[in-house]
């Protein structure tokens, strides 16, 4: 119980940071929350019957929805269950692209994310996807700074761009993403 | 794609920020109320008595209680609109709204003789109002609709009935001041009417828009 609770107050901590700008503290908060995520995917999944394949579609999908809502947290309230609606969410939402009729009740979802995480790196294909369906310039810039591990200014370099056009191209480029992984059957 | 790139991907436009959803409604609904007021002096004005009327009771009350549900459902929106915020204190704030409405009632028709009572629950303007409150309603329900996809509802048709509620009150606040029917009677009739027909509108709409 203690320990939940310093991962809640350091988590809040982090995002609060992040919301300030802070990418390193973005990154940790990203990279801690992750494992998490994946064991609640998993367990979700397996609960519907659904095999592990899916896991990390999952969890790339909530990452992008608590990336693109992060607006939406009230910093004077914990992190944590706000992160649980959003993944038990997207879960959900997973399930019913997937056509399984989705049981998971949110006290559950807290349980869930309060256990222990596995470790596994793993890749996923519904984002490649979707990102075969942006528009070629949105897309190159998207897999630049993922995928290839470019920096803005090495991307806005490569591209002849300005920094800020390759930024705001990132954004939409995510936010098409996100949007696409709703419609995506 | 690997998570850690998409990770990486997300980091790096840590710097586009969308302004805290709080302050993007409070915007979208000046913006809204601005909007539907401008529509109701071009196209409607107040009642030519309105300095009069507002030494009267029940026209006052009509304004009271159409800020009071606009201020309660824009809180209960704002809540639905946030994952796991506590929405006590919203439910709490409509329930107190519906309570001093039913009192009104239950004032008025102490007051009024009986034989009164259907002359005042009908009025003379139940079908302006039922037409106008919502066309006055519109124009605050679009900005506030547009606000509400910046957040993050999980359940958006619910979501959508209290933006159109919220809407509602905001062209129900404006068509007050035209209408000269102040029943307390007849304001709980056509007015709920009217706002619910907003709310019914905001859950179509809500289960298309408000996904994500």
């Amino acid at each position: 119980m203690r320990r939940e609770a310093a991962d809640e107050g350091g988590r809040a901590e982090l995002m609060r940071a992040a919301l300030a700008g802070d990418a390193n503290a973005y990154r940790r908060l990203l990279e801690a929350l992750t494992p998490v995520l994946r064991a609640a995917a998993a367990r979700g999944l397996a609960r519907a019957g659904l095999g592990s394949a899916d896991v990390e579609d999952v969890v790339q999908e909530t990452l992008l929805a608590l990336h693109l809502k992060r607006h939406t947290w009230d910093p004077t309230r914990p992190l944590m269950p706000w992160v649980a609606t959003i993944a038990r969410h997207k879960l959900v939402d997973g399930l019913r692209r997937r056509g399984r009729r989705s049981e998971v009740p949110v006290e559950d979802f807290h349980e869930i994310l309060a256990a222990p995480a596995e470790p596994d790196p793993t890749e996923a294909r519904d984002v490649d996807r979707m990102l075969g369906r942006l528009a070629p310039r949105q897309r190159d810039i998207v897999r630049s700074i993922t995928v290839e591990d470019r920096s803005i200014a090495a991307t806005a370099d490569r591209l002849g761009m300005s920094e800020g056009a390759v930024r705001v191209a990132l954004h939409r480029g995510l936010k098409a993403l996100a949007a696409l992984s709703g419609s995506m059957a | 794609m690997r998570t850690d790139d998409l990770i990486g991907g997300l980091v790096a436009d840590v710097e586009m920020r969308t302004p805290p959803l709080g302050r993007g409604l409070l915007a979208a609904g000046v913006v809204g109320m601005a909007l539907s007021g401008t529509l109701f002096f071009a196209a409607l004005g107040p009642r030519p008595d309105v300095a009069a009327a507002l030494a009267t009771p029940r026209f006052v009350l009509k304004f009271v209680e159409c800020a009071a549900l606009a201020a309660a459902a824009a809180a209960a929106a704002l809540a639905l609109m946030r994952p796991a915020a506590d929405r006590r204190l919203a439910r709490l704030c409509l329930l107190l709204v519906a309570f001093g409405v039913t009192l009104g009632v239950m004032v008025e028709v102490v007051v009024v003789p009986r034989a009164d009572w259907p002359a005042r629950l009908l009025g003379t303007n139940w079908l302006h109002c039922l037409v106008l409150v919502p066309l006055l309603a519109l124009p605050a329900f679009v900005t506030l609709l547009a606000a509400a996809r910046h957040g993050a509802a999980t359940e958006p048709g619910r979501t959508g009935a209290m933006i159109g509620v919220l809407a509602g009150a905001i062209g129900a606040f404006f068509y007050a001041a035209n209408c000269t029917d102040d029943s307390p009677l007849f304001v709980a009739t056509w007015y709920t009417l009217a706002i619910g027909a907003m709310a019914l509108l905001g859950a179509l709409l809500g289960r298309r828009l408000l996904v994500w």
